[in-house]
């Protein structure tokens, strides 16, 4: 039993470490560092870096710009990332439109799409989620009519992340109403969303903050040659896609380094004459967030160790998006609770030159980070999937 | 990174494995914790047989020179079957050996243990003394030539048939300094050592063992050390480290034995796993044992091969709390799974359940080790 990675997997840790200290722009480090907001114009630029570099799409097929890394390499590659405090990539072109296209697309929606994500010239929206569609993701209810060489799209989608500056989005759709099983009738459709009869409307969350939105489909004509795979086997795309699920699902790496500033930031806050981080309350409960990192950061090592022969994995990525998450949270819970009082100021009012973003950035995190527990399969369905599909019941 | 066993660690695994099937049922075990011994003589041979009592052994001294690492098969099948052979004790008994014993007591100790003659006990704890392992009031005052014990051991584990204890005593120093404390090696049979046995919930034997007068000689002094708290401690961690991996065991055979509750036990028509609310409480008991299992492992791939004291003691009260948490909600989860049968003393998930519990607080409960994960 070996823990640590091998020779050659530390210097490929050490090669991506090096070359993040010497390429990771500075001021896009401290907005991430800061928990700042990031514009479309931050996102592509670290994208185009690393397009630049040949390191943003290393799972992809190497003939369309992947690195040809294995499981091991790639979970390093990510975690690093994280632990420098790299933006995040848009995971909507790179992680799941692509693989979309390599398995089921077409030769010409491979030649189309492919090489703008690559670039950063596209990003991408999922279109999935309705109001009466979350975890229940089969009964959505947006349909698709094929009229001649176009289907004509009507309905709603909800909680669309980026949408608001996305170019595309693909979309999962009703094409066939009557069939019997409602996983039978959808279709997968890639919709420029620059089409006429596209509204985008901001769902402004409790952070403040614009990250989501509504998007109504009215008329919107899309051409067939848009859709994915077969007209009614939508469902098999996204099942294709749970299935493709990425092992740093858990992000070992940012929780890493923001337990390390916890401790940190907890060690210059005081209580009772002494730093915080020595009192007990506080930090029995950082010490079980901290131990629970632990633990996580071997469990997905021991994971990815058994994916080393390339079976895909299943149940583990949800038991490490569970724990990844509850860790997540547990962290932005901590880091408010840190500032104490100084996190209740919210947004400075005009003339406030010395208001304190970072401390005010703390509670608003905190709401944001509820959604991690939700997003990608609510961690309720992911315990449905580990009951389902490891356990047999 | 390599997870997988060793080809010595996975032949190990298998004779364990295949000795448990064979000749370790539940049945079996009744029998045997039934026993006036409380603990078998048989399955002990079996298990010097296997080599299993010689894998932690210096090769030296008729061993197999293997660390933590090597024993993590057979503590995981000790879980999983609730064997009650002092193998942990014995274990630890020989580490002190090992560790500081003079060639002479290595000589006369070690290749004993590996052949399966002597088992031994860590007669520590004492009175009050919760988990502080500095805590030791037994005196030990130099007379003639040689060495008179004076104070009580409280709950030894297997003290009761142990052949040699290894008595922490204090040498000089107030009853909690953390220097002056030495290590002696009495045998049982001397005069002045009086045991009170007992059984524990988790069907072990244990005995409060009282010292009165006893004499010794002087090279029943145990490595001529009058400063053992640093070799307790090491002891202590890797003993930890071990049952952290017994816990692993015992946690799994919970696991699959209220999983296969959940498939067969029919309520309103159906198998009560169909019912959500079981299945979501099922696959948090599944996550406690993957995190539980990689903390074991991290503790015992670090009692190896850490050399300094501080990351060792803060590894393995990390992996202790990961471990105790997880003892306990999977015990008590199993419980609640099973229903009533749960609590019944017929099956053996209630038996795991005691020994879950008692491992929870063995070498120190969670708390204890938040403290000193906390300190360091």
């Amino acid at each position: 039993m070996d823990l640590n990675y091998s020779v050659e997997e530390r210097a490929f840790r050490d090669e991506v470490s090096e070359w993040l200290r010497d390429h990771l722009p500075a001021d896009l480090r401290q907005k991430v560092l800061e928990y700042r907001h990031l514009t479309r114009d931050d996102l592509q630029r670290w994208h185009s870096i690393l397009a630049q570099k040949g390191w943003v799409a290393p799972s992809w097929p190497q003939q369309w710009g992947g690195t040809d890394w294995n499981v091991v390499q790639r979970y390093i590659f990510d975690e690093a990332c994280g632990y420098a405090g790299a933006p995040p990539l848009v995971p909507f072109g790179l992680l799941m439109c692509a693989p979309v296209l390599f398995k089921f697309g077409t030769q010409a929606q491979k030649e189309r799409f492919l090489r703008p994500i690559y670039c950063g010239d596209a990003f991408w929206c999922q279109g999935y989620s309705e109001p009466g569609a979350g975890s229940d993701l089969a009964s959505l209810r947006t349909t698709a009519v094929r009229h001649g060489d176009r289907y004509v799209v009507n309905g709603q989608k909800i909680w669309t992340t980026a949408a608001h500056f996305a170019d595309w989005i693909f979309c999962l759709v009703r094409t066939s109403p009557a069939a019997e099983r409602k996983q039978d009738g959808i279709s997968f459709l890639l919709i420029d969303m620059r089409t006429p009869g596209i509204t985008v409307r901001p769902l402004i969350l409790m952070d403040g903050e614009h990250e989501v939105n509504e998007v109504f489909f009215d008329d919107v004509e899309v051409p067939v040659e848009n859709r994915v795979h077969d007209e009614g086997k939508g469902w098999t795309v996204a099942k294709y896609l749970l299935g493709h699920e990425r092992m740093n699902t858990a992000r070992i790496g940012t929780s890493q380094r923001e337990l390390e500033h916890l401790k940190e930031f907890a060690s210059m806050q005081r209580k009772n004459a002494k730093p915080l981080i020595d009192d007990p309350r506080f930090r029995d409960k950082l010490s079980h967030v901290e131990i629970e990192l632990m633990a996580l950061s071997i469990t997905n090592l021991r994971f990815l160790d058994q994916l080393r022969g390339g079976r895909a994995p299943g149940a583990e990525v949800s038991m490490l998006k569970i724990k990844g998450t509850e860790i997540q949270q547990a962290l932005t819970e901590l880091m408010m609770e840190a500032a104490g009082p100084a996190a209740q100021p919210f947004a400075p009012v005009a003339g406030n030159d010395r208001f304190d973003r970072f401390m005010a950035s703390l509670a608003p995190r905190y709401c944001n980070y509820r959604k991690t527990t939700i997003y990608a399969g609510s961690n309720e369905i992911q315990r449905n999937i580990i009951a389902k599909h490891a356990l047999g019941l | 990174m390599n997870f997988d066993p060793s080809e010595e660690q996975r032949l190990f695994a298998a004779s364990i494995e295949r000795f448990v099937a064979r000749d370790y049922t539940f049945e079996t075990r009744r029998r045997v914790v039934a026993s006036h011994d409380g603990y078998s003589r048989d399955v002990w041979a079996a298990l010097a047989d296997l080599g299993l009592l010689a894998v932690a052994i210096p090769t030296e001294y008729g061993g197999l020179g293997g660390g933590a690492g090597d024993l993590t098969s057979v503590m995981e099948a000790i879980g999983e079957a609730l064997i009650v052979e002092p193998f942990l004790a014995t274990v630890m008994g020989s580490r002190f050996v090992a560790r500081t014993g003079t060639l002479e007591q290595k000589n006369s100790l070690l290749p004993a243990v590996a052949s399966g003659k002597l088992t031994l006990a860590f007669a520590h704890s004492e009175q009050g003394a919760r988990y502080d392992l500095a805590h030791v009031t037994t005196r030990a005052r130099k007379t003639g030539a040689g060495f008179t014990i004076d104070g009580d051991k409280r709950v030894v584990l297997h003290g009761p048939c142990a052949r040699t204890l290894v008595v922490s005593v204090r040498l000089a120093g107030d009853d909690t300094d953390q220097e002056g404390i030495g290590l002696f090696l009495v045998s049982t049979d001397v005069p002045g050592v009086s045991l009170a046995a007992s059984r524990t919930l988790d069907e072990l034997r244990a005995a409060d063992i009282f010292f009165a007068d006893v004499h010794v000689p002087a090279n029943a002094l145990l490595g001529e050390t009058t400063c053992a708290l640093s070799t307790i401690e090491d002891v202590v961690d890797y003993a930890t480290a071990l049952v952290c991996f017994e816990a692993v065991g015992a946690i799994r055979f919970a696991n699959s034995a209220t999983l296969d509750y959940l498939k067969t036990r029919k309520q309103f028509g159906v198998p009560i796993g169909s019912f959500q609310a079981l299945q979501h409480r099922m696959v948090d008991m599944v996550i406690e044992y993957e995190q539980a299992k990689s903390m074991a492992s991290l503790a015992c791939a670090t009692v190896d091969a850490e050399t300094d004291p501080v990351r060792r003691k803060r590894i393995v009260s990390a992996a202790k709390i990961r471990v105790a948490d997880a003892c306990r909600r999977v015990s008590q989860e199993s419980i609640q799974l099973h229903g009533g049968m749960g609590m019944s003393d017929e099956l053996k998930i209630s038996h795991t359940f005691r020994r879950l519990t008692m491992i929870a607080q063995q070498f120190g409960d969670a708390d204890h080790h938040l403290e000193r994960f906390a300190s360091l």
